[in-house]
């Protein structure tokens, strides 16, 4: 016996885009079901991405210090060498993981939204059947908010299973593998590549192209390739992977030349995908932008009444950007005039040191005469010298616009830096200019100062440099 | 103090040059913001020019009559404060071109008017027109002409490709060619000059504004040399060409409005659209006071130029929408009746006061029982019934290919209804078997399911006579279009109290319309009437609605 349900708000996936327009369109007063298939809330960014990398990498952090304790003991301080228990570590993870679930049950649920658990599958544009524990459901709705997020990508030759893993199953591994290898050098592979090189293994990390990280511009990278350099990271750049069998990966390395990694876990981190298949999105008629979901700046799709978010609607595939759309979008459907016109997205690197991006970077503005770059390192901040963040050649970077001063990107690599790029986002969503920067005082003694210095220095007077 | 140099605007799409009908100033006057400098006319209308700046014109370029192209200077004043020309220009005409002539070719947007047009001899200008919308330049393909060419008017003289097409230009004269700026592959501005004649007589590049480069104060005839009018265009050309706009508000066109995130919220909740509202704050920036001078003004920028400002935003671009779905099937639908069926649509005015006095007894008699609440449907339906029972060509379906009427015995009354998708006619079946209040919850029941998309497929096909009610939105009269294979429509129009002459007196009475149309392949005019008035007679005597 099918159950039938009618509402006005339909959402599909209970990741950061599905769950914050659930919640947003709740408060907004709006009849919602939410329709989600994994077992905790929260989608990939708070199950198997942005959370629990983090906590796996927070807890490398602290293992590694206290094995550099163990060892020379910059700090005075002695420790005898530490050892870990990675399923521990993961059951740790995983009960943060649970908590986070359960607060955005929560949240929906004093939203008065209706959590249907199921996969969907659609048969028109604003009908779709979920099959749930309690049977089949149909719901039909005014109107759908698609959010199904984004999966890793597979290579064919090299299929998840065994001991080739997705970013999902290296963040709950039981141990830490003795020698890891990485195929594909963008951010998810490089937090996890070393998180696990502090930990314990031997990481090597395969990629295509010819430097890590290809997406953010060299000087930002440089860092990190730097602490991979110190800490032994075999880097094969320019190299293909191939098959995998019998504990070795094959690789072709950059003049051609075929080799062997020996290799414990196999992670592939080649990207990710719109997750556009199994859920009916092809008899919705929709149209597509390449393999997105076409969206305009209300996110609305071709179809009427039917809106998507998050990533299945593109780059950048980042859990904010889902979030702020899925408000957007509630607003909307409430009768608001919304658009989504961010002038930036922030973009931030969990490796070792940290990166933040912000606005147009260095290669956005190549060859223009008409900006103004300036560079700030944190070896001239004092904070970040008694936090041992200052010797990594991390910096803030400003670039503004030469005739008003108008702040076009900040970017900034090193350590904790993550927690700077709201400060960058703000002061360019907020349209400052330089001296909006240098006239905001900067709490001393803070990283953040470094941003404050790379203005002044940008208007030809920073303090300490 | 500045020299301003105020250049014909762009008066209209897709015109180069306009006529200058007649100046309202005259050198020497001084001249407020916004007063009316001069008249020109293009091939669409007169256009009054008024000044972007105060300040006291010190020299005219043209005289009534004349072509003027478009960007061309027109007037120049001298103002308080910059200005936006060099204070003094060089004497010289050569000098007046501050690039030589190839580095003007290779930077033809900003500066292809600067020295190509100097060319001795020369004494009309043939500037690139505007070749299709939204195209700011065009690439040069070929020539036809080479410099030496005698040409006439109507010649072809190049091709020009824009993202959209290949056009060939002819020439507005005929002259001899002097010059020919640019070459192919080019990339040429809409307005750049394209090629320079010698024509017989005067031609567009005027003789009096050999002046322009002359130190303002003289505006008189000072250079007798060749170098005309255009000539004053590098001086002020590249900087006040690519600033259109900065009168108003001191943005690039194209240039997002700084502003931070709750004065866009709060503008696109006003309705205002950010790019025409100057900022105040550092880099231009709008801030929330902006906003409110904004309102205040009544959403006008300080006058500027000739166009003025308006609040709203000029919109851009078209949208595509793919017609899948339910909207393509209506429209295949729709196609395929009015392609096959020759309509004929017959028009009666009914008198439902005895209707509605039914009705309005029959629900607060009913208040209370639980029995359907009637509106006026299930009544027209019934006389629909009875008076197909005459009339059975009527409620039947025509297959044109086989050639077969099929007539049917029963009535199932499809019911056009709006649904958030689009138009669908779920129906009511066996509508001779129902007594009204059971035709009136099967109307809602069909209607609803419809709506809400939960209508099964036997719900939704099957009709053999269609009622289209457009009453409720009013209107008069309407054509239903027959609901293929069905042969006839009933459309009841809205019900309103009008006078109507009873008796030889006017009284108000209740009147409704209805909109019918057949399929005259099977129903001829006649008996299209003789079924109109038989419900038209039904609805008037309800009574008799019940009675066979």
């Amino acid at each position: 016996m099918t159950q039938t349900l009618k509402t006005k708000v339909l959402i599909i996936g209970a990741g950061t885009g599905g769950y914050v327009a659930g919640i947003r369109c709740g408060q907004l007063g709006l009849e919602t079901v939410l329709v989600d298939a994994s077992p905790g809330l929260g989608g990939t960014c708070l199950n198997v991405g942005c959370i629990p990398s983090k906590a796996i990498i927070h807890a490398a952090g602290k293992f590694e210090t206290v094995a550099k304790a163990a060892g020379d003991g910059t700090l005075g301080i002695t420790a005898s060498t530490p050892a870990i228990d990675l399923s521990k570590t993961v059951e740790w993870k995983d009960g943060v993981v649970r908590k986070l679930n359960a607060g955005v049950a929560a949240l929906l649920k004093k939203a008065k939204v209706k959590v249907v658990k199921g996969w969907a599958d659609f048969s028109d544009a604003k009908t779709c059947t979920v099959k749930t524990d309690d049977g089949d459901i149909r719901i039909t709705a005014e109107h759908v908010i698609l959010a199904t997020g984004s999966e890793p990508v597979e290579l064919p030759f090299l299929p998840f299973g065994g001991d080739v893993i997705s970013s999902t199953e290296a963040l709950s591994l039981p141990e830490v593998p003795k020698k890891l290898v990485v195929v594909g050098g963008g951010y998810i592979g490089l937090e996890l590549g070393i998180a696990f090189r502090k930990l314990g293994s031997e990481v090597a990390i395969v990629e295509m192209a010819e430097r890590i990280l290809p997406l953010y511009d060299k000087a930002l990278t440089d860092p990190v390739a730097k602490w991979l350099e110190k800490h032994g990271v075999q880097l094969l750049l320019g190299a293909r992977a191939g098959g995998f069998g019998d504990g070795k990966l094959n690789v072709t390395d950059r003049d051609g030349n075929p080799m062997q990694l020996d290799a414990d876990k196999v992670l592939v981190t080649v990207g990710r995908r719109a997750r556009t298949k199994g859920w009916g999105l092809e008899n919705m008629g929709v149209a597509m932008n390449g393999p997105f979901v076409k969206i305009d700046n209300r996110c609305a799709t071709s179809m009427k009444n039917v809106w998507a978010i998050g990533d299945l609607t593109g780059e950048p595939m980042l859990a904010h950007k889902g979030s702020a759309q899925g408000e957007v979008v509630a607003e909307i459907i409430a009768g608001h005039d919304r658009v989504f016109d961010p002038t930036t997205i922030a973009a931030v690197c969990f490796t070792e040191p940290e990166i933040v991006s912000a606005g147009l970077g260095p290669d956005d503005v190549k060859g223009r005469d008409d900006v103004i770059q300036a560079v700030f390192p944190f070896a001239a901040i004092g904070r970040a010298l008694a936090i041992e963040a200052g010797e990594d050649g991390g910096f803030v970077r400003v670039i503004a616009s030469k005739a008003d001063h108008r702040l076009l990107g900040v970017q900034a690599v090193g350590q904790h830096v993550s927690e700077l790029s709201n400060s960058f986002a703000q002061m360019l969503e907020m349209g400052a200019v330089l001296e909006d920067v240098a006239g905001t005082i900067h709490v001393h003694p803070t990283l953040g100062e470094a941003f404050h210095e790379a203005s002044l220095r940008a208007l030809g007077h920073a303090i300490h440099i | 103090m500045g020299r301003y140099v105020f250049k014909l605007p762009d008066v209209g799409e897709g015109t180069a040059e306009a006529e200058l009908v007649g100046w309202h100033v005259k050198v020497g006057d001084t001249v407020a913001e916004d007063q009316i400098v001069a008249d020109v006319m293009t091939d669409k209308a007169t256009v009054e020019l008024t000044s972007p700046v105060a300040g006291v014109v010190t020299a005219l370029h043209g005289e009534p009559g004349q072509m003027m192209a478009v960007r061309g200077p027109l007037a120049e004043f001298e103002v308080e404060g910059e200005g936006n020309a060099a204070d003094k220009p060089a004497p010289a005409p050569v000098a007046a071109a501050p690039e030589p002539a190839p580095v003007a070719v290779e930077a033809p947007k900003a500066e292809a008017a600067a020295a190509p047009v100097a060319v001795a001899g020369a004494n009309h200008v043939f500037k690139l027109p505007d070749v299709g919308e939204g195209t700011a330049e065009a690439e040069l393909v070929g020539w036809h002409v080479k410099v030496g060419d005698a040409v006439q008017e109507d010649q072809i003289l190049a091709e020009v490709m824009t993202d959209k097409a290949t056009v060939e230009l002819t020439s507005p004269v005929s002259g001899v060619v002097v010059a020919l700026h640019g070459e192919a592959g080019q990339q040429i501005a809409v307005g750049g000059p394209l090629v320079s004649f010698k024509v017989e007589g005067k031609g567009n590049v005027a003789e009096a504004p050999a002046a322009a480069p002359a130190p303002a104060a003289k505006a008189e005839k000072a250079a007798p040399a060749p170098v005309a009018a255009p000539a004053a265009k590098p001086a002020a050309a590249p900087k006040a060409d690519a600033k259109p706009v900065p009168a108003l508000t001191g943005r690039q066109p194209g240039e997002r409005p700084l502003a931070s995130p709750a004065v866009r919220n709060r503008a696109r909740d006003l309705g205002i659209d950010l790019v025409f509202v100057p900022g105040s704050g550092p880099a231009g920036r709008i801030e929330h006071a902006d906003l409110d001078a904004f309102v205040a003004r009544g959403g006008t920028f300080a006058p500027a130029t000739a166009s003025g400002g308006s609040l709203y935003a000029k919109a851009e671009g078209a949208n595509e929408v793919r017609i899948i779905g339910l909207r393509r099937k209506i429209a295949e639908k729709m196609a395929e009746s009015v392609r096959r069926i020759p309509h004929i649509t017959y028009v009666e005015d009914i008198d439902m006061t005895a209707v509605e006095e039914l009705r309005a007894h029959l629900n607060a008699q009913n208040k209370g029982t639980g029995k359907a609440k009637l509106n006026v449907l299930p009544f027209i339906a019934r006389a629909i019934v009875v008076a197909l029972k005459d009339q059975p060509n009527i409620n039947a379906t025509y297959d044109d290919e086989a050639g077969v009427l099929t007539q049917h015995n029963a009535v199932h009354l499809g019911i056009a209804a709006q649904t958030p998708n689009g138009l669908m006619v779920p129906v009511v079946r066996h509508a001779e078997a129902r007594d009204a209040y059971d035709t009136a919850e099967e109307i809602a029941r069909v209607s609803s399911a419809a709506k809400d998309g939960s209508a099964k497929r036997e719900e939704l096909s099957g009709s053999t006579i269609t009622i289209t009610s457009l009453g409720t939105l009013g209107g008069v009269v309407h054509t239903p279009i027959i609901n293929h294979p069905e042969v006839a429509i009933v459309g009841p129009n809205k019900i309103e109290e009008r006078v109507v002459v009873r008796n030889g007196q006017m009284v108000v009475r209740k009147m409704m319309n209805l909109s019918s149309s057949f399929d005259h392949r099977i129903v001829d005019g006649h008996d299209a009437a003789v079924f109109v008035q038989k419900i038209k007679n039904l609805l008037e005597n309800p009574a008799t609605l019940w009675m066979n």
